[in-house]
């Protein structure tokens, strides 16, 4: 459907390849294409581009090579950190921390281990989405093993204290003598890449990162797992990845994950005062153009390339259609566009009612955004919205 | 492949022609929709002719997505000038086969239409027993 504008807004849903990201990567197609196990040349040649791969991503977040492995996806390696750590540590304790403001893959996750008898806590969030780290504190017990918080939200962008929380899951676990410490995970398929993430000065047992959400290709993610956690494989075969993820490596996939790492560790900070700028343009002028508009997540506490609404009287899957049909990408949280028809539960977390929830829109931005774009957004919008309320009688 | 709602669909959404509010109307509907949250508003202007009341006039308020705007307006078109029997009789099945294709997903989006439209003429009832 070729439209003569096409503004990308939904960065956050999945980003482009970065056509340097799609170079490096076409050699170990057809080329380059051994099974990293093997011991011949072609295998061998593979297999150093993944154990060059994994020094490239363990570098951005200040970690060793060997304590990253590589997935499919940020939701494998969410999946595999709540169900590992839950089967290797059950012994310990059945207790699991998380926020109510996960990504789907690990409230589902954390849904299933209650079916197989894990106990799950959901921790407070504020109306911007932030957990307090007293909360965390209150919430551990003797019997928790893990807790697992998101970076930064993908619905809202608001970045958690992650520091701090670090801090006192370290000093409860000191508290109650607990040998190895409760594990600290974070999902930061949002933020890696985005803004600078050490696991070191964090306190940080397992983080997952996604290439997909950092101009890489589809298809690869990565899990870090310091040194010396005790986690559980859950896809057993070959013993790939250092046994905790059995499958044929998926080179290309990898080497697009660690080009696409390269590069944004290149133009990370100017590409955040880049993205900052517009985001805060597009945030004042959403604000101040459109009556009954509100910001959802933190003013400064969030990604530089995430900004979300909610508008009064309106329902958000029509101003993501309208959009489109004017050549604007963007999503809602609506229960319209959902699959279960129902609100984002980040939305109703962070104290929404539902028919505000209704009304959401975010707009994520990226390397391609431009001024213009986000002038383009300011000019049509304000029209889109007084429409629909025309149409809704802003019941 | 499909695309995700038919031009239809976009048309009577980007341009409804049936929105709007009737000042003094004989009967005004209003239901939500227990699923996803959409609300609609149904106004009528009824005209007797004899034994026959007729719908002269309607007009609709909601607030819900492309689909639940859609079979608003197309729920308009579909009823005005017939009789309220006649008007009875039209199901969310009609509005749905009138539009041509709604996702499945949207399918329960029709309902609010027809729904709307039963409660407003269901007003219209109770108003003339008064």
């Amino acid at each position: 459907m070729p439209k003569t504008k096409r503004i990308y807004l939904d960065y956050a849903a999945t980003t482009p390849v970065d056509p340097r990201v799609l170079k490096a990567m076409l050699p170990y197609f057809s080329e380059k294409f051994g099974n990293t196990m093997s011991l011949h040349g072609f295998g061998q040649e593979a297999k150093e581009a993944l154990e060059e791969s994994r020094e490239v991503v363990a570098d951005l977040m200040n970690a060793k090579p060997n304590e990253i492995i590589f997935t499919s996806s940020a939701t494998e390696s969410n999946n595999l950190t709540l169900k590992g750590v839950a089967l290797a540590n059950q012994k310990k304790g059945r207790h699991i921390i998380i926020s109510p403001i996960e990504h789907p893959c690990v409230k589902e996750s954390a849904e299933w281990l209650k079916t197989q008898g894990f106990e799950i806590t959901k921790l407070p969030v504020d109306k911007y989405g932030l957990i307090n780290p007293d909360d965390v504190k209150k919430a551990i017990r003797k019997e928790t093993i893990l807790v697992s918080i998101i970076h930064a939200s993908n619905e809202i962008g608001t970045i958690q204290p992650i520091e701090e929380i670090g801090k006192v899951i370290k000093r409860k676990s000191e508290i109650f003598n607990l040998k190895p410490k409760i594990y600290f995970h974070t999902d930061a398929a949002q933020s890696f890449g985005k803004i600078p993430i050490d696991v070191n000065k964090t306190n940080i047992d397992l983080l997952t990162a996604s290439s997909q959400k950092m101009y890489g290709p589809k298809g690869a993610g990565c899990l870090f797992i310091k040194e010396g956690i005790e986690i559980k494989p859950i896809l057993h075969g070959g013993g790939h990845e250092s046994g905790l993820r059995s499958s044929t490596v998926n080179v290309p996939a990898i080497v697009g994950f660690s080009e696409a790492v390269k590069i944004c560790k290149k133009v990370m900070k100017k590409e955040s005062q880049r993205l900052t700028k517009l985001r805060n343009k597009l945030i004042k002028g959403v604000l101040s153009k459109i009556p009954d508009s509100h910001l959802n997540g933190h003013p400064i506490k969030r990604l530089p390339n995430n900004a979300n609404f909610w508008f009064a009287g309106i329902e958000g899957e029509s101003i993501v259609i309208q959009l489109d049909l004017l050549g604007i990408a963007a999503s809602t949280g609506s229960a319209c566009s959902s699959a279960k028809l129902e609100p984002s539960h980040v939305l109703l977390a962070i104290g929404l009612k539902h028919q505000e929830a209704h009304g959401s829109l975010r707009l994520s931005l990226g390397r391609w955004t431009t001024e213009k774009d986000i002038n383009y957004v300011l000019k049509i919008l304000p029209k889109i919205i007084k429409k629909l309320r025309e149409i809704s009688g802003a019941q | 492949m499909k695309p995700y709602y038919s031009k239809k669909v976009i048309n009577h959404f980007s341009n409804p022609k049936n929105f709007g509010e009737i000042k003094k109307a004989d009967a005004v509907g209003k239901v939500g929709n227990p699923r996803c949250g959409d609300i609609m508003k149904l106004y009528l202007k009824i005209e007797k002719k004899g034994k026959k009341e007729i719908i002269k006039d309607i007009k609709f308020y909601t607030l819900g997505c492309a689909a639940a705007i859609a079979t608003s307006d197309i729920v308009c078109d579909l009823v005005k000038g017939k009789t309220l029997k006649e008007a009875l009789k039209i199901s969310s099945k009609d509005v749905v086969k009138e539009l041509g294709y709604l996702p499945p997903l949207k399918i329960h989006c029709s309902l609010l239409a027809e729904q709307g439209l039963k409660a407003a003429i269901e007003d219209y009832k109770k108003r003339k027993k008064k």
